[in-house]
Protein backbone atom coordinates (compact mmCIF):
# COMPACT_ATOMS: atom_id res chain seq x y z
CA UNK A 1 0.00 0.00 0.00
CA UNK A 2 1.07 3.17 -0.94
CA UNK A 3 0.78 5.49 2.07
CA UNK A 4 2.12 8.73 0.54
CA UNK A 5 0.21 9.86 -3.00
CA UNK A 6 0.39 13.08 -5.22
CA UNK A 7 -2.18 15.25 -5.92
CA UNK A 8 -1.96 18.54 -7.84
CA UNK A 9 -3.94 21.78 -7.12
CA UNK A 10 -4.76 24.90 -8.50
CA UNK A 11 -5.25 27.58 -6.54
CA UNK A 12 -7.76 30.62 -7.70
CA UNK A 13 -5.01 32.79 -9.31
CA UNK A 14 -4.58 29.33 -11.08
CA UNK A 15 -0.96 28.61 -9.50
CA UNK A 16 0.04 25.39 -9.04
CA UNK A 17 0.87 23.06 -5.98
CA UNK A 18 1.88 19.83 -6.13
CA UNK A 19 0.81 18.39 -2.89
CA UNK A 20 2.03 14.96 -1.16
CA UNK A 21 -0.62 13.44 0.81
CA UNK A 22 -0.65 10.77 3.51
CA UNK A 23 -3.15 8.08 2.81
CA UNK A 24 -2.64 6.86 6.70
CA UNK A 25 -3.95 10.23 8.47
CA UNK A 26 -7.55 9.94 7.93
CA UNK A 27 -7.02 13.28 6.47
CA UNK A 28 -9.55 14.52 3.53
CA UNK A 29 -9.03 17.18 1.03
CA UNK A 30 -9.87 20.36 2.97
CA UNK A 31 -7.36 19.61 5.78
CA UNK A 32 -5.06 18.47 3.54
CA UNK A 33 -5.61 22.28 1.96
CA UNK A 34 -5.38 23.90 5.56
CA UNK A 35 -2.28 21.51 6.69
CA UNK A 36 -0.65 22.90 2.90
CA UNK A 37 -1.41 26.74 4.10
CA UNK A 38 -3.61 27.01 1.31
CA UNK A 39 -6.33 29.20 0.87
CA UNK A 40 -9.27 27.12 2.03
CA UNK A 41 -11.42 28.47 4.95
CA UNK A 42 -13.30 24.98 5.79
CA UNK A 43 -15.78 27.01 8.25
CA UNK A 44 -17.84 24.52 9.74
CA UNK A 45 -15.07 22.03 10.17
CA UNK A 46 -15.62 18.87 7.56
CA UNK A 47 -19.15 18.29 8.64
CA UNK A 48 -20.40 19.32 4.85
CA UNK A 49 -22.27 22.31 6.57
CA UNK A 50 -20.65 25.19 4.46
CA UNK A 51 -19.34 25.22 1.17
CA UNK A 52 -16.05 26.93 1.70
CA UNK A 53 -13.98 24.16 0.26
CA UNK A 54 -15.75 23.53 -2.68
CA UNK A 55 -13.65 22.54 -5.58
CA UNK A 56 -13.27 21.28 -9.35
CA UNK A 57 -12.56 17.45 -9.66
CA UNK A 58 -9.95 18.24 -13.11
CA UNK A 59 -8.60 14.78 -13.30
CA UNK A 60 -10.80 11.45 -13.98
CA UNK A 61 -10.16 9.73 -10.82
CA UNK A 62 -13.95 8.11 -9.78
CA UNK A 63 -14.51 9.75 -6.50
CA UNK A 64 -17.17 7.74 -4.12
CA UNK A 65 -20.77 9.54 -4.93
CA UNK A 66 -21.33 12.93 -3.20
CA UNK A 67 -23.61 12.27 -0.04
CA UNK A 68 -27.06 13.94 0.19
CA UNK A 69 -25.66 16.36 2.79
CA UNK A 70 -23.01 17.15 -0.18
CA UNK A 71 -25.26 17.89 -3.08
CA UNK A 72 -27.60 19.75 -0.26
CA UNK A 73 -24.74 21.85 0.53
CA UNK A 74 -23.79 22.79 -2.87
CA UNK A 75 -27.68 23.87 -3.43
CA UNK A 76 -26.02 27.02 -1.38
CA UNK A 77 -22.76 27.41 -3.30
CA UNK A 78 -22.22 29.17 -6.10
CA UNK A 79 -19.86 28.51 -9.27
CA UNK A 80 -21.54 25.15 -9.34
CA UNK A 81 -20.24 22.68 -11.89
CA UNK A 82 -20.73 19.10 -13.20
CA UNK A 83 -17.08 18.31 -11.35
CA UNK A 84 -18.24 19.98 -8.38
CA UNK A 85 -17.51 18.82 -4.89
CA UNK A 86 -16.79 19.13 -1.41
CA UNK A 87 -13.08 18.29 -0.55
CA UNK A 88 -14.05 17.38 2.99
CA UNK A 89 -16.35 15.07 1.67
CA UNK A 90 -13.11 13.63 -0.17
CA UNK A 91 -11.16 11.16 2.07
CA UNK A 92 -7.75 10.78 0.96
CA UNK A 93 -7.17 6.84 -0.46
CA UNK A 94 -4.36 5.59 -2.41
CA UNK A 95 -7.23 5.59 -5.59
CA UNK A 96 -6.28 9.36 -5.33
CA UNK A 97 -2.96 9.11 -6.61
CA UNK A 98 -2.04 11.79 -9.26
CA UNK A 99 -6.04 13.76 -8.71
CA UNK A 100 -6.03 17.40 -10.29
CA UNK A 101 -8.18 19.75 -8.40
CA UNK A 102 -8.84 23.38 -8.65
CA UNK A 103 -10.11 25.51 -5.81
CA UNK A 104 -13.83 27.33 -6.69
CA UNK A 105 -14.03 30.88 -6.58
CA UNK A 106 -15.19 32.55 -3.00
CA UNK A 107 -18.09 34.26 -2.96
CA UNK A 108 -16.19 37.03 -1.00
CA UNK A 109 -14.70 38.23 -3.93
CA UNK A 110 -18.25 39.40 -5.41
CA UNK B 1 -36.35 53.59 33.37
CA UNK B 2 -37.29 55.32 29.47
CA UNK B 3 -36.57 52.36 26.96
CA UNK B 4 -34.40 54.62 25.05
CA UNK B 5 -31.72 54.68 28.09
CA UNK B 6 -28.71 51.97 27.69
CA UNK B 7 -28.71 48.82 29.41
CA UNK B 8 -25.80 48.63 31.90
CA UNK B 9 -24.20 45.58 32.68
CA UNK B 10 -21.09 45.04 34.17
CA UNK B 11 -19.38 42.74 31.50
CA UNK B 12 -21.14 43.16 27.81
CA UNK B 13 -20.65 40.01 25.68
CA UNK B 14 -20.88 40.11 21.60
CA UNK B 15 -21.96 36.39 20.33
CA UNK B 16 -24.23 34.22 22.47
CA UNK B 17 -22.66 31.31 21.07
CA UNK B 18 -21.11 28.50 23.47
CA UNK B 19 -18.38 30.78 24.83
CA UNK B 20 -20.51 33.80 25.30
CA UNK B 21 -22.90 32.17 27.89
CA UNK B 22 -20.45 29.80 29.49
CA UNK B 23 -18.78 33.62 30.71
CA UNK B 24 -22.20 34.41 32.24
CA UNK B 25 -22.16 31.74 34.73
CA UNK B 26 -18.30 32.07 35.09
CA UNK B 27 -18.84 35.77 35.89
CA UNK B 28 -22.08 34.86 37.85
CA UNK B 29 -20.06 33.26 40.10
CA UNK B 30 -18.12 36.57 40.33
CA UNK B 31 -21.22 38.76 41.10
CA UNK B 32 -21.29 39.95 37.78
CA UNK B 33 -24.19 40.61 35.70
CA UNK B 34 -24.25 39.73 32.03
CA UNK B 35 -25.84 41.04 29.15
CA UNK B 36 -25.18 39.34 25.61
CA UNK B 37 -26.09 40.75 22.35
CA UNK B 38 -26.22 38.26 19.04
CA UNK B 39 -27.35 38.98 15.51
CA UNK B 40 -29.15 35.56 15.16
CA UNK B 41 -32.58 35.57 16.78
CA UNK B 42 -31.95 32.85 19.18
CA UNK B 43 -29.01 32.19 21.39
CA UNK B 44 -26.62 28.99 21.06
CA UNK B 45 -24.52 30.47 17.74
CA UNK B 46 -23.40 27.87 15.09
CA UNK B 47 -24.68 25.12 17.33
CA UNK B 48 -28.56 26.08 16.80
CA UNK B 49 -28.20 27.89 13.85
CA UNK B 50 -26.31 25.41 11.46
CA UNK B 51 -25.94 21.82 13.47
CA UNK B 52 -28.33 21.71 16.16
CA UNK B 53 -28.88 18.13 15.77
CA UNK B 54 -25.20 16.73 15.50
CA UNK B 55 -23.45 14.92 18.37
CA UNK B 56 -20.60 16.68 20.09
CA UNK B 57 -17.91 14.09 21.18
CA UNK B 58 -15.51 16.50 23.11
CA UNK B 59 -17.18 18.18 25.99
CA UNK B 60 -15.65 17.15 29.04
CA UNK B 61 -18.07 14.80 31.37
CA UNK B 62 -20.19 14.67 28.16
CA UNK B 63 -19.81 11.64 25.99
CA UNK B 64 -21.99 12.75 23.73
CA UNK B 65 -24.36 15.57 23.29
CA UNK B 66 -26.14 17.21 20.52
CA UNK B 67 -25.25 20.73 19.46
CA UNK B 68 -28.71 22.06 20.75
CA UNK B 69 -28.88 20.70 23.97
CA UNK B 70 -25.65 21.79 24.75
CA UNK B 71 -26.97 24.93 24.56
CA UNK B 72 -29.74 24.25 26.69
CA UNK B 73 -28.24 22.85 28.94
CA UNK B 74 -26.12 26.52 29.25
CA UNK B 75 -28.99 28.22 29.43
CA UNK B 76 -30.08 25.93 31.68
CA UNK B 77 -26.95 26.45 33.88
CA UNK B 78 -26.84 30.33 33.23
CA UNK B 79 -30.65 31.13 34.15
CA UNK B 80 -29.61 31.69 38.00
CA UNK B 81 -27.74 34.76 37.02
CA UNK B 82 -30.70 36.11 34.66
CA UNK B 83 -28.44 37.19 32.11
CA UNK B 84 -29.92 39.70 29.72
CA UNK B 85 -30.25 39.29 25.74
CA UNK B 86 -30.25 41.97 22.53
CA UNK B 87 -31.28 38.90 19.76
CA UNK B 88 -31.52 40.12 16.38
CA UNK B 89 -29.60 42.67 16.67
CA UNK B 90 -25.79 43.76 15.50
CA UNK B 91 -23.14 45.00 17.62
CA UNK B 92 -22.19 47.91 15.26
CA UNK B 93 -20.12 50.35 17.12
CA UNK B 94 -17.80 50.57 20.60
CA UNK B 95 -17.27 54.10 21.75
CA UNK B 96 -14.95 54.60 24.94
CA UNK B 97 -17.04 57.27 27.02
CA UNK B 98 -15.44 59.32 29.79
CA UNK B 99 -16.45 57.53 32.52
CA UNK B 100 -13.98 54.51 31.04
CA UNK B 101 -17.17 52.79 30.36
CA UNK B 102 -17.70 51.63 26.50
CA UNK B 103 -21.16 52.33 24.89
CA UNK B 104 -22.10 49.42 22.35
CA UNK B 105 -24.53 50.36 19.69
CA UNK B 106 -26.83 47.58 17.46
CA UNK B 107 -28.25 48.41 14.13
CA UNK B 108 -31.27 49.16 15.30
CA UNK B 109 -29.86 51.53 17.72
CA UNK B 110 -30.35 49.56 21.19
CA UNK B 111 -27.07 51.22 23.16
CA UNK B 112 -25.53 49.11 26.04
CA UNK B 113 -23.08 50.30 28.67
CA UNK B 114 -20.49 48.56 30.39
CA UNK B 115 -16.85 48.35 31.81
CA UNK B 116 -16.15 45.64 30.16
CA UNK B 117 -16.83 43.94 26.89
CA UNK B 118 -16.04 40.79 25.69
CA UNK B 119 -16.57 39.61 22.23
CA UNK B 120 -17.36 35.86 21.41
CA UNK B 121 -18.39 36.27 18.36
CA UNK B 122 -17.00 33.16 17.31
CA UNK B 123 -17.49 33.00 13.03
CA UNK B 124 -18.25 36.16 13.27
CA UNK B 125 -21.97 37.84 12.18
CA UNK B 126 -24.44 35.27 9.99
CA UNK B 127 -25.08 37.22 6.91
CA UNK B 128 -27.06 36.35 3.72
CA UNK B 129 -25.13 34.66 1.19
CA UNK B 130 -25.23 37.02 -1.72
CA UNK B 131 -24.78 35.05 -5.29
CA UNK B 132 -21.92 36.22 -7.82
CA UNK B 133 -23.89 38.41 -9.93
CA UNK B 134 -22.39 41.09 -11.05
CA UNK B 135 -24.84 43.96 -10.24
CA UNK B 136 -26.38 42.58 -7.93
CA UNK B 137 -25.35 45.56 -5.50
CA UNK B 138 -27.14 48.00 -7.66
CA UNK B 139 -30.88 46.55 -7.15
CA UNK B 140 -30.19 45.45 -3.34
CA UNK B 141 -33.71 47.11 -1.67
CA UNK B 142 -34.58 48.05 -5.58
CA UNK B 143 -36.15 44.92 -6.08
CA UNK B 144 -33.54 42.17 -4.57
CA UNK B 145 -33.91 41.26 -1.25
CA UNK B 146 -31.95 38.56 0.66
CA UNK B 147 -34.67 38.38 3.39
CA UNK B 148 -38.35 38.94 3.69
CA UNK B 149 -39.11 41.00 6.28
CA UNK B 150 -42.39 41.90 6.05
CA UNK B 151 -44.46 39.46 3.32
CA UNK B 152 -47.25 42.38 2.51
CA UNK B 153 -44.29 44.26 1.00
CA UNK B 154 -44.31 40.93 -1.12
CA UNK B 155 -48.22 40.20 -1.97
CA UNK B 156 -49.75 40.46 -5.42
CA UNK B 157 -45.84 41.42 -7.08
CA UNK B 158 -43.97 39.22 -9.77
CA UNK B 159 -41.26 37.57 -7.78
CA UNK B 160 -38.32 35.22 -8.77
CA UNK B 161 -37.05 33.35 -5.89
CA UNK B 162 -33.72 31.03 -6.30
CA UNK B 163 -32.78 28.99 -3.89
CA UNK B 164 -33.51 24.77 -3.15
CA UNK B 165 -33.87 25.20 0.66
CA UNK B 166 -36.78 25.48 3.61
CA UNK B 167 -36.90 29.28 3.04
CA UNK B 168 -36.91 29.45 -0.58
CA UNK B 169 -39.59 26.38 -0.68
CA UNK B 170 -41.62 27.99 1.93
CA UNK B 171 -41.72 31.68 0.90
CA UNK B 172 -42.72 29.95 -2.84
CA UNK B 173 -45.66 28.52 -1.38
CA UNK B 174 -46.86 31.46 0.85
CA UNK B 175 -46.13 33.84 -1.71
CA UNK B 176 -47.69 32.15 -4.21
CA UNK B 177 -51.02 31.72 -1.72
CA UNK B 178 -51.02 35.76 -1.45
CA UNK B 179 -51.25 36.56 -4.61
CA UNK B 180 -47.77 36.83 -5.87
CA UNK B 181 -46.58 35.29 -9.25
CA UNK B 182 -43.76 33.15 -8.26
CA UNK B 183 -41.29 31.90 -10.85
CA UNK B 184 -38.78 29.31 -8.36
CA UNK B 185 -35.04 28.94 -9.87
CA UNK B 186 -32.97 25.79 -8.55
CA UNK B 187 -29.60 24.66 -9.51
CA UNK B 188 -31.21 20.82 -9.55
CA UNK B 189 -34.12 19.20 -9.48
CA UNK B 190 -34.77 17.66 -5.93
CA UNK B 191 -34.95 20.50 -2.96
CA UNK B 192 -33.13 19.56 0.50
CA UNK B 193 -36.23 21.29 2.12
CA UNK B 194 -38.80 19.61 4.38
CA UNK B 195 -40.56 16.81 2.11
CA UNK B 196 -44.14 18.52 2.64
CA UNK B 197 -42.58 21.54 1.34
CA UNK B 198 -41.00 19.92 -1.07
CA UNK B 199 -44.68 17.98 -2.79
CA UNK B 200 -46.52 21.58 -2.18
CA UNK B 201 -44.20 23.27 -4.36
CA UNK B 202 -45.01 20.09 -6.71
CA UNK B 203 -48.19 20.38 -7.09
CA UNK B 204 -47.87 24.62 -7.01
CA UNK B 205 -46.09 24.12 -10.65
CA UNK B 206 -47.99 21.20 -11.71
CA UNK B 207 -50.91 23.09 -11.26
CA UNK B 208 -49.59 25.90 -12.74
CA UNK B 209 -49.27 28.45 -9.70
CA UNK B 210 -45.69 28.17 -9.33
CA UNK B 211 -43.52 28.66 -12.34
CA UNK B 212 -40.67 26.34 -11.59
CA UNK B 213 -37.43 26.26 -13.46
CA UNK B 214 -35.06 23.32 -12.43
CA UNK B 215 -31.34 22.63 -13.19
CA UNK B 216 -30.72 26.69 -13.70
CA UNK B 217 -29.89 29.39 -11.77
CA UNK B 218 -30.07 33.10 -11.93
CA UNK B 219 -27.16 34.69 -13.70
CA UNK B 220 -28.41 38.18 -14.65
CA UNK B 221 -30.72 41.09 -14.04
CA UNK B 222 -31.51 44.54 -15.36
CA UNK B 223 -33.31 46.98 -15.09
CA UNK B 224 -33.43 51.18 -14.86
CA UNK B 225 -33.14 52.44 -11.16
CA UNK B 226 -35.60 49.48 -10.20
CA UNK B 227 -35.38 45.49 -11.64
CA UNK B 228 -37.23 44.88 -13.93
CA UNK B 229 -36.19 41.24 -15.38
CA UNK B 230 -34.07 38.30 -14.08
CA UNK B 231 -31.53 36.28 -17.01
CA UNK B 232 -31.93 32.24 -15.84
CA UNK B 233 -29.49 30.25 -17.69
CA UNK B 234 -29.72 26.57 -17.43
CA UNK B 235 -27.41 24.16 -16.90
CA UNK B 236 -27.29 23.42 -20.61
CA UNK B 237 -26.29 26.86 -20.92
CA UNK B 238 -30.19 28.42 -22.56
CA UNK B 239 -30.87 31.68 -21.37
CA UNK B 240 -34.50 33.11 -20.74
CA UNK B 241 -35.14 36.28 -19.73
CA UNK B 242 -38.27 36.78 -17.30
CA UNK B 243 -39.88 40.09 -16.28
CA UNK B 244 -40.15 40.60 -12.47
CA UNK B 245 -40.54 43.12 -9.71
CA UNK B 246 -38.88 41.19 -6.95
CA UNK B 247 -35.98 38.90 -7.38
CA UNK B 248 -35.27 37.03 -3.42
CA UNK B 249 -32.18 34.94 -3.79
CA UNK B 250 -32.32 32.36 -0.84
CA UNK B 251 -29.28 30.61 -0.47
CA UNK B 252 -28.94 30.55 3.72
CA UNK B 253 -26.51 32.32 6.12
CA UNK B 254 -22.70 32.50 5.64
CA UNK B 255 -20.54 34.35 8.84
CA UNK B 256 -18.69 37.31 7.79
CA UNK B 257 -16.27 39.20 10.16
CA UNK B 258 -18.42 42.41 9.52
CA UNK B 259 -18.22 45.26 12.26
CA UNK B 260 -15.70 44.02 14.49
CA UNK B 261 -13.04 44.59 11.73
CA UNK B 262 -13.88 48.12 12.47
CA UNK B 263 -13.04 48.57 16.35
CA UNK B 264 -9.60 48.93 16.85
CA UNK B 265 -8.88 45.58 17.35
CA UNK B 266 -5.59 43.93 16.62
CA UNK B 267 -6.12 41.34 13.71
CA UNK B 268 -3.99 37.97 12.10
CA UNK B 269 -6.21 36.15 9.22
CA UNK B 270 -9.98 37.36 10.40
CA UNK B 271 -9.41 36.18 14.24
CA UNK B 272 -8.78 39.25 17.13
CA UNK B 273 -5.10 38.80 18.45
CA UNK B 274 -4.86 37.93 22.53
CA UNK B 275 -3.00 37.91 25.22
CA UNK B 276 -3.25 34.31 26.85
CA UNK B 277 -2.81 35.53 30.12
CA UNK B 278 -6.63 36.41 30.46
CA UNK B 279 -7.87 36.71 26.82
CA UNK B 280 -7.58 40.42 26.44
CA UNK B 281 -7.06 42.28 23.67
CA UNK B 282 -4.97 45.11 22.54
CA UNK B 283 -7.98 47.69 23.56
CA UNK B 284 -7.85 47.74 27.71
CA UNK B 285 -11.09 46.61 28.60
CA UNK B 286 -12.42 44.62 25.44
CA UNK B 287 -11.54 40.67 25.79
CA UNK B 288 -11.86 37.86 23.08
CA UNK B 289 -12.67 34.07 23.67
CA UNK B 290 -13.57 31.67 21.82
CA UNK B 291 -13.36 30.77 18.08
CA UNK B 292 -12.88 34.51 17.39
CA UNK B 293 -9.51 34.82 18.72
CA UNK B 294 -6.37 33.86 17.90
CA UNK B 295 -2.90 33.10 19.39
CA UNK B 296 0.12 30.27 19.07
CA UNK B 297 -1.15 27.25 19.90
CA UNK B 298 -5.17 28.49 18.87
CA UNK B 299 -7.89 25.18 18.99
CA UNK B 300 -11.08 26.19 17.96
CA UNK B 301 -13.15 24.20 20.47
CA UNK B 302 -15.59 24.70 22.56
CA UNK B 303 -13.92 23.35 25.31
CA UNK B 304 -11.36 25.85 25.19
CA UNK B 305 -13.44 28.85 24.85
CA UNK B 306 -15.07 27.49 28.33
CA UNK B 307 -11.49 27.81 29.56
CA UNK B 308 -10.87 31.09 27.83
CA UNK B 309 -14.51 32.38 29.20
CA UNK B 310 -13.25 31.57 32.60
CA UNK B 311 -9.78 33.16 33.22
CA UNK B 312 -11.28 36.25 30.74
CA UNK B 313 -13.73 37.17 33.74
CA UNK B 314 -10.75 37.05 36.60
CA UNK B 315 -9.67 40.28 34.53
CA UNK B 316 -12.82 41.67 33.75
CA UNK B 317 -13.74 41.46 37.59
CA UNK B 318 -10.98 44.42 38.38
CA UNK B 319 -12.85 46.55 36.37
CA UNK B 320 -16.46 45.68 36.69
CA UNK B 321 -15.68 46.29 40.65
CA UNK B 322 -12.24 48.42 40.95
CA UNK B 323 -10.24 48.06 43.76
CA UNK B 324 -12.40 45.01 45.19
CA UNK B 325 -10.82 42.10 46.03
CA UNK B 326 -11.20 38.67 43.80
CA UNK B 327 -11.51 35.53 46.13
CA UNK B 328 -11.94 32.02 44.47
CA UNK B 329 -14.35 29.78 45.37
CA UNK B 330 -15.30 26.10 44.19
CA UNK B 331 -18.71 25.62 43.35
CA UNK B 332 -18.92 22.38 45.35
CA UNK B 333 -18.29 24.59 48.95
CA UNK B 334 -20.81 27.43 48.01
CA UNK B 335 -23.50 26.08 45.36
CA UNK B 336 -25.46 28.03 42.86
CA UNK B 337 -28.61 29.61 44.01
CA UNK B 338 -31.00 28.33 41.41
CA UNK B 339 -29.49 25.25 40.47
CA UNK B 340 -30.50 21.66 41.97
CA UNK B 341 -27.81 20.99 45.32
CA UNK B 342 -28.13 17.22 44.14
CA UNK B 343 -30.00 15.75 41.05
Amino acid sequence: MKDMIQITLFDRQGEVHELQAPTDMGLNLMELCKASELPVKGTCGGMALCSTCHLYIESDHILPEASHEEEDMMDQAFFVEENSRLGCQIKITEDLDGLVVRLAPEDEEF
Amino acid sequence: MNSRDPIQTDLLIIGAGPAGLFAVFEAGLLKMRCHLIDYLPQPGGQLTEIYPKKPIYDVPGLPSVLAGELIQNLMEQIAPFDPGFTLGERAETIEKQEDGRFLVTTDKGTQHLAPAIAIAGGLGVFEPRKPPIANIGDFEDKGVYYIVKDPADFAHKKIVIAGGGDSALDWAIYLADHGSEITMVHRRTEFRGAPDSVEKVEQLASSGKINLITNAQVTGLSGTGHLESVTITTSDKQEQVVNTDVFLPLFGLSPKLGPIANWGLELDKNAIVVNTLDYSTNVPGIYAIGDINTYTGKLKLILCGFHEATLMVQSAFQLAFPGKKLSFKYTTVTGIEGLPSTS
